[in-house]
């Protein structure tokens, strides 16, 4: 195995789409060690591991699981703003259909769910699905621009979901519920396991059926899509249903991590992260072809720098700075352009020194 | 024609290369004042290249451009138009919300007071915009907006913003591919005029009666090459193919008499019956049997398309009935229609043909997959194989099937569409317009696989305005006049027989 790749195999590398977004990843990651000895540190600890990698991994989870819808939604030429507000009515709902209420039986006080939990889930995750067709047949039957359509929900989601918790943030007593978020499956966090598991079945889904050939199809000429017979609009409608439906799954997470839901703040400003996290990832706005992997890849970034934002001490009234110039930074890094001009300055100086 | 003037412009020993392919090998090109000088060759040949060049879209490799005595290398289209180098392209670039007079002078408004005021001034601007106009025989109101004119009417405020940037060469990227015969001629007559004005002319066409009509001098281009300069006069048409294609070309096959069809009793393919849409199409009458080519004859915007559309379900009709094998049945949608076994190349290949970003193997196998169903899954390599076959039948030129469609020129780009639809086996194939745009002998090309399909016992819906590629192909011509059908002519009638319908002399 010698060192040096052959030519064409670095050329291919080096036009690989996810090789910024993996660069990016792990400069952030190396700026993490380097202020934070203990930064890649793992330990075994009560069954499964511990270390600020794993917490990273927890914590990206609801933002992966939300960024693989929206990669979808911007990949048909769409995007959706309400994916924050879905994730709000989901963990409502799956909070006061759970709740809990101490019971004492044989002397032992138990916590027990107001449905079973199972039909909460279900529900939660329907009435996301369910959110996320309203805005696809908004898009897709009454044609209206993406951003007006989930621009409706997006307001009124947050009133739905203060509307089921009664205006209060409800807490969830029964402990089965709390392995959502904080349980842990083969020494590692189970949120993981669901954002993982999606990913996997998307890419199945979009490189074993047609379905990846029709969405990007549908995104970057729909009217060619339309007349070669692909049914664009059930496909657009789809897709918008199956992001809510992944709203709804990481608002199951969110409501069990925290052990409550809250109407108001419970996936806030979610949405921007997401579409941060697709285009970190490679994905363009203007629709077309997408990269499911560059946008775990791009939820990864976004927590990382979160996580290194609050373990640097950066101070709390100026961390949304300090986010911004990164991902300002980030975002000319990714731009071919920006590099192009870069080198192109690069060549230049040392001639103009030499003359 | 004693000593010739010197050339206006003159280019020599131009290169051009892209990732290793040599798009242009030591490419010369005179442009002499007064003349106007047509740039032929077939797709790929290199004249878009060559004036991307001109143009400043590209530098040159190599070679060197001389413009009245001084050495120049436009950098940019800005600075080839600083030069008094002015294109007007194919599809109109202009701004179909602002008026006619703003298009003119976008960029460049007259101001009140001394240059560089605030203020614009609009009376300056709509007066020197009307006088401009006129310089092009059109007198309309230059405050409309330009989404209200016709597409003719567009490409002259085309033409008269480049003249108003002061041109000395002007040049013209297939300007009458969305013109009807009669906009044709008054084009001409403007050029003729613009050219005794002394005026330097490029003109690239596909169309060679225009090439006749208005050259007096042609170039043509051959993989990159420069096949030689020719005095119009002393090339005839079939010299001219001979240069572009590098060989002769073959006697055109046509269809003559009727198909055998097999059982004259049986219900045909697919009925109309008075079908109609509001202020699209009136109620029109059609019946297509397999195995025949059916032609549509009529001027631009007399319903031809509209009767495609409402036939392939992107339309929906308000009136009559359609009937396919003796059964009424409803299109909502085209993946009805291409349920049914329907197939229809649109007229705009480049809004709704191609998925311009897929590769070429993704755009063939596009409509397959559609009727085959998200769970029908083509591997990538049956794809890929299924595409490979295509592109050596059809004679498509790509380097790859894995090619970014929007890379490939127009007339394998129109193959691929056939390619598309061909795969899906239909029975039925309408075809939009498919020669627009493309090359001589990809034409043939085109209407020869046209004339083996029917006889292979498809029927074919066959649109086009060249009325003799109608009535060479067609077992039946039908021919629309303002948006009805006005008659129906037999295989082997003339293209005077058409016109005369047309006209309504019949």
């Amino acid at each position: 195995m010698s060192a040096i790749l052959p030519s064409p195999r670095l050329a291919a590398l080096k036009q690989h789409r996810l090789l910024w977004p993996l660069v990016t990843l792990l400069i952030l990651l190396a700026i993490n060690a380097t202020f934070n000895p203990n930064f890649l540190h793992l330990a075994w600890r009560e069954g499964h591991l511990y270390g600020s990698l794993i917490d990273i991994l927890n914590r990206a989870a609801p933002l992966m699981l939300v960024a693989l819808g929206m990669t979808l939604v911007i990949a048909t030429r769409g995007i959706d703003i309400s994916v924050g507000a879905t994730v709000a009515i989901a963990a409502a709902l799956v909070a006061w259909m759970i709740g809990g209420k101490l019971v004492m039986t044989d002397g032992v006080s138990t916590y027990v769910s107001r449905f079973p939990m199972s039909l909460a889930i279900i529900a939660a995750l329907a009435v996301a699905l369910l959110c996320g067709a309203w805005n696809g047949l908004l898009v897709a039957r009454v044609g209206m621009q993406p951003i007006i359509a989930t621009l409706i929900l997006m307001v009124a989601g947050r009133g739905i979901a203060q509307l089921i918790t009664g205006g209060q943030i409800i807490t969830i007593y029964y402990a089965p519920f709390f392995f959502v978020g904080n349980g842990h499956l083969f020494g590692l966090p189970f949120a993981l396991f669901i954002a993982v598991a999606v990913f996997i079945a998307l890419q199945l889904v979009t490189t074993r059926t047609a379905l990846g050939l029709f969405i990007q199809a549908v995104g970057i000429n729909p009217s060619a899509a339309h007349g070669a017979g692909v049914p664009a609009r059930r496909i657009t409608v789809w897709v918008y249903a199956f992001c809510g439906f992944c709203a709804g799954a990481a608002g199951l997470i969110v409501a069990s991590n925290v052990k409550s839901a809250d109407g108001n703040n419970a996936g806030q400003l979610l949405e921007l992260d997401a579409i941060l996290a697709v285009t970190l990832g490679g994905t363009a706005l203007t629709g077309g072809q997408f990269s499911l992997a560059g946008s775990v890849i791009g939820a990864l970034i976004i927590q990382t720098l979160t996580y290194g934002i609050y373990s640097l001490g950066v101070p709390p009234e100026i961390n949304l700075v300090v986010k911004a110039i990164v991902v300002f930074v980030v975002m000319l890094m990714q731009s071919p352009e920006f590099r192009r001009s870069v080198q192109q300055l690069a060549r230049r100086a040392p001639s103009g020194a030499t003359r | 024609m004693s000593a010739a003037p010197a050339p206006t412009l003159q280019l020599s020993g131009i290169d051009k290369e892209f990732l290793g392919v040599r798009a242009l090998k030591g490419v010369g090109l005179r442009l002499f004042p007064g003349e106007v000088h047509a740039l032929m060759g077939q797709n790929g040949a290199g004249k878009s290249t060559l004036i991307k060049v001109l143009t400043g879209v590209y530098s040159a490799d190599r070679g060197e451009m001389v413009l009245a005595g001084q050495k120049v290398m436009p950098a940019s289209p800005l600075q080839a138009q600083k030069l008094g180098i002015s294109t007007v392209y194919q599809e109109v670039n202009l701004c179909a919300n602002l008026s006619v007079a703003e298009n003119i002078f976008a960029g460049r408004y007259p101001r009140h007071g001394a240059a560089g005021g605030w203020r614009i001034d609009w009376a300056t601007m709509n007066r020197r915009a009307s006088e401009l106009l006129a310089r092009l025989n059109l007198t309309i109101d230059v405050t409309r907006v330009l989404s209200s004119c016709s597409v003719a009417v567009q490409q002259m405020v085309s033409i008269a913003r480049a003249l108003s940037i002061s041109s000395t060469v002007l040049i013209l990227d297939e300007p009458t591919s969305s013109l009807d015969e009669d906009e044709v001629q008054r084009l001409f007559t403007v050029l003729r005029r613009l050219r005794d004005e002394g005026l330097a002319i490029l003109f690239v066409t596909h169309f060679l009666d225009q090439v006749y009509a208005i050259s007096d001098r042609i170039t043509v281009l051959r993989n990159g090459e420069q096949v030689g300069e020719y005095r119009a006069a002393d090339l005839g048409p079939q010299a001219l193919i001979a240069a572009m294609i590098g060989r002769e070309l073959q006697g055109a096959a046509s269809a003559g008499a009727a198909p055998v069809v097999s059982d004259a009793n049986s219900p045909p393919l697919l009925e109309a019956k008075g079908i109609a849409q509001r202020g699209h199409l009136q109620a029109t009458d059609i019946q297509l049997r397999a195995g025949e080519v059916f032609g549509l004859g009529g001027l631009l915007g007399s319903g031809r398309t509209e009767l495609a559309r409402l036939l392939f379900g992107l339309a929906a009709a308000d009136h009559g009935e359609l009937w396919v094998d003796g059964r009424p049945v409803r299109l909502d949608k085209p993946a009805d229609a291409v349920a049914l076994g329907f197939a229809l190349c649109p007229e705009d290949r480049k809004t709704d043909g191609i998925v311009a970003e897929l590769s070429l193997r993704e755009n063939i196998a596009l409509a397959l997959q559609a009727r085959r169903g998200l769970r029908g899954f083509m591997a990538v390599a049956d794809q890929a194989a299924m595409a490979e076959r295509f592109v050596a039948s059809l004679g498509i030129k790509a380097a790859s099937v894995e090619m970014p469609i929007g890379q490939l020129s127009g007339g394998n780009q129109q193959k691929a569409m056939l390619a598309r639809w061909l795969a899906t086996e239909p029975r039925l194939l309408i075809l939009d317009e498919p020669t627009r745009g493309i090359d001589v002998a990809a034409k043939q090309e085109i209407m020869d696989e046209i004339l083996r399909l029917a006889g292979a016992g498809m029927a074919v819906l066959f649109i086009s305005s060249e009325m003799n590629e109608v009535v060479r192909v067609s077992h039946r011509i039908a021919v629309l006049r303002d948006r009805r059908k006005v008659g129906e002519l037999p295989g082997g009638s003339t293209e005077q027989a058409v016109y005369h319908l047309i006209a309504g002399e019949a």
